[in-house]
């Protein structure tokens, strides 16, 4: 998984080891937020770099987020406990600095309003992120930074280890 | 109305003028979308008769009743013309995006119509049409044709159909290819190239509605977590492939050109094989939870690099069917179809082809002469160099590779008119087009599945292989039974083709593939999604009526019941190895299936419809023009 944060909150990460993908993530993300199915909609976006290389990605709760700090107008506002950003949109005028800003690429523009949009972890569903919910190969997780620095714990000790644990066979 | 759009998109490729045609609900319920609404878009809009490469030729494609929805493996469109290859229908189904971003562009189909002056990349942005110069393209791989657009356009989430160097060529078996996966089969890419259309790209912005989201989202939910079951396994972790191994224990594998069913060196080209020493990655089509493509690469040797998904049939007609017992051409040779856009099955299959006429004496070394060989090449069972070598004179069509492009009825024509020789024998097709990896001489119900075809030698439309090869049927016998279980299976296969939902789906909504355990579900996702009232019955009917449809077309085209025929090595030129040795189909088997055929689907003998079930159908107008 990637490590790549600078968050101490929790974000919805995506396991290109294990997304196929299939999109679905969007699907249920746009039909959650609109009541529709519309990519262009999803706050979470997959991404093919190659055949091979496929992932998703979603907002991941930055401290100090530059988001936040960039807007001419203070449309964005996080949560000081959860890290969640906010996007008010009667302040937002669409001018996507927000969007230049991110590292990560998560905030995207509603074709229809052209405001911006971000993910909010779905903190109005009961049972939490539609998405995660919905990945079919269990790809998407919501983490927290602990468990996000557990399993970087992990994975230092399994690669430091000299027993070859997984066979390599010559073609 | 839910679901549609309600408008099918007309564009003239010649004025560039385009317009909309508006269509009833009623319409929609006849024909759902798919290769059926495909097939009845290009029935409406064909000029009957016409040369297949002319401008009376139109493109037709139509969406899914799901495209665009959360329904597992219903992102997916047809694509109909009448094929180069055959002379009659070619109606091809693709997955993934373009689809979606059909439907979210607001269009239920499109028909393209006449051609191009210069080459064109059609832009079709949500409402608005725009024709752009595709000199840029020219050239390029499909996936490489795809990206590029990507890039002049500047949006990651504009889908493209492409041909490749291969339709720009006219090679008569070209593909169209969206998003890594091709609406293969019957030449669609010849055409295009034809008509100078070197890409369709779709941008889709607009949300899809349906008629009960809450209760589409929960039978959805359901069905892709069942999809992560045993009940798609196979699927998802060896892929197709893993039949391989499969047949040539039924000894029904293509082997050498059809002349044997099992292949000695099997185990070397299996599923496991590719698993365990090629696989990188499984993917998905999008809107699709089981994601059966393997991924598959060339770590050493000659083609390191070379990497595309493989499965079953790819497979069989670029190894055993090659005599090839390395993986590493194979997935060369199929990478290679998948990028420069040709039919993987059409091209391994005239490749067998000019194997046998090189064994057999009909073609030498000299024959293959080309610009890197200039006297020549071998061309023996097992050569995977020169496979590909000759792989890449089709795509161009240098040297022997302009006729072998043609497909093997037309290039054995020519072949024995110039050597004096019997190929023909040895040319393994249907109507025209080269059959899929099931040997018929043993899987009889299977043969009579083939004959029939309405788009020939082809395995998704007819499944009949399926009984014959579980021992519902007795595969090396004929019974009168054989008629309905071979009409039956088109029938099924016409339903999931129509809506379209991938057939790996079928065991997901209630662990049962038969209309019992799946009919009653697809009713509750089409009444989902439209707020119809489709039942068991009215499902049932949707793969009547696309069958019909293909079938009429074909019969206005000039189709006679001498066309459902096969090949004569499958009626006359046994194997000698494995459980189907000494096994053929002869002409009053096949004879005497065709007429059981012809009667389960209420035909006249001679294999034409009656007025009276078109108009029962919903057909009046069809009535009017083919029925007796």
């Amino acid at each position: 998984m990637p490590t790549t944060s600078t968050s101490k909150f929790a974000y919805i990460e995506c396991d290109p080891n294990l997304c196929v993908g299939c999109q679905l993530c969007e699907y249920i993300c746009s039909f959650t937020k609109t009541g529709e199915y519309n990519s262009y909609r999803s706050r979470i976006r997959t991404v093919r770099v190659s055949e091979v290389l496929i992932s998703a990605i979603a907002c991941r709760t930055c401290e100090n987020a530059p988001c936040v700090i960039v807007c001419p107008r203070d449309a964005l506002t996080q949560d000081p406990v959860t890290g969640i950003i906010d996007i008010s949109a009667t302040k937002c005028d669409g001018c996507a600095w927000c969007v230049e800003a991110c590292d990560f690429g998560a905030i995207s523009i509603n074709p229809a309003t052209s405001l911006a949009e971000i993910c909010d972890q779905c903190k109005d569903e009961p049972d939490g992120p539609q998405c995660v919910i919905w990945c079919p190969k269990e790809a998407l997780k919501l983490t927290t930074a602990d468990q996000r620095s557990q399993r970087t714990r992990k994975k230092l000790i399994e690669e430091s280890l000299d027993i070859p644990i997984k066979a390599t066979e010559p073609e | 109305m839910y679901g549609y759009s309600g408008k099918i998109l007309h564009i003239d490729l010649k004025t560039k003028k385009n317009w909309v045609e508006p269509k009833p609900e009623e319409w929609y319920k006849l024909w759902i979308g798919g290769v059926s609404m495909a097939s009845r878009l290009l029935w409406e809009n064909i000029v009957p008769g016409c040369d297949p490469l002319s401008d009376g030729n139109p493109i037709c494609f139509a969406n899914g009743i799901f495209t665009g929805t959360p329904v597992p493996v219903g992102g997916k469109f047809g694509l109909a013309s009448k094929s180069p290859l055959t002379g009659f229908i070619g109606d091809s189904l693709s997955g993934s995006w373009f689809s979606i971003a059909l439907k979210r562009a607001g269009w239920d189909g499109v028909v393209l119509h006449n051609s191009c002056d210069r080459w064109t990349q059609l832009f079709i942005d949500d409402d608005r049409v725009q024709f752009n110069d595709a000199t840029y393209l020219l050239g390029k791989g499909t996936f490489e044709t795809e990206e590029a657009i990507r890039d002049r356009l500047g949006d990651d989430q504009i889908r493209s159909c492409t041909i490749g160097p291969c339709g720009e060529n006219l090679v008569r078996y070209a593909n169209v290819t969206n998003d890594g996966r091709q609406a293969g089969r019957t030449g669609h890419g010849m055409l295009w190239g034809h008509k100078k259309l070197k890409a369709v790209s779709v941008r889709g912005s607009k949300g899809v509605k349906v008629f009960d989201p809450a209760g589409l989202n929960k039978l959805s939910f359901d069905i892709s977590k069942s999809a992560q079951g045993k009940d798609t396994e196979k699927y998802r972790i060896y892929g197709t492939s893993t039949g391989l191994l499969t047949q040539n224990k039924l000894g029904v594998l293509p082997t050498r050109n059809f002349q044997e069913g099992v292949f000695e060196d099997a185990e070397l080209v299996s599923g496991e094989y590719l698993d365990k020493h090629h696989k990188v990655k499984v993917i998905a089509c999008a809107q699709c939870p089981i994601a059966c493509e393997q991924m598959s690469v060339v770590k050493t040797g000659p083609f390191a690099g070379a990497m595309t998904g493989i499965e079953y049939e790819s497979l069989f007609a670029n190894s055993s069917n090659l005599g090839i017992s390395d993986m590493r051409s194979a997935i060369k040779l199929i990478t290679l179809s998948d990028h420069d856009g040709m039919d993987s099955i059409s091209m391994g299959v005239t490749i067998s082809y000019a194997m046998e006429c090189y064994e057999k004496g009909v073609l030498t070394d000299q024959d293959f002469a080309c610009t890197s060989h200039p006297e020549g090449f071998s061309l023996r069972f097992g050569e995977g160099d020169s496979a590909v070598k000759l792989a890449e004179m089709i795509r161009d069509r240098e040297g022997i590779g302009d006729l072998l492009a043609e497909g093997t009825r037309i290039a054995c024509k020519k072949i024995d008119e110039e050597k004096g020789s019997e190929s023909w024998k040895w040319a393994m097709n249907i109507k025209g087009l080269e059959p899929a990896g099931y040997d018929s001489r043993s899987l009889k119900t299977f043969a009579v599945g083939l004959a029939v075809g309405t788009r020939g030698g082809c395995h998704n439309r007819s499944a009949a292989y399926d009984p014959d090869m579980k021992g519902e049927t007795n595969r090396l016998t004929v019974d009168d039974t054989r008629g309905r279980v071979a009409g039956e299976s088109e029938e099924y296969a016409a339903v999931y083709d129509t809506l379209p939902l991938c057939k790996f789906i079928r065991r997901c909504f209630t662990g049962k593939a038969d209309r019992a355990g799946a009919w009653p579900a697809i009713a509750n996702l089409i009444n989902a999604t439209t707020g119809w009232d489709f039942d068991y019955d009215a499902v049932d009917l949707i793969g009547i009526r696309a069958h019909t449809i293909k079938k009429a077309f074909n019969i206005r085209e000039g189709w006679t019941q001498a066309d459902d025929e096969l090949p004569w090595r499958w009626k006359h030129d046994p194997m000698t190895k494995g459980p189907g040795a000494g096994v053929v189909t002869t002409d009053e088997e096949l004879e005497y299936m065709k007429k059981l055929y012809y009667e389960y689907k209420g035909w006249t003998e001679d294999g034409l419809i009656p007025k009276k079930l078109l108009i029962k159908l919903g057909m009046p107008d069809v009535a009017e023009q083919i029925g007796v």
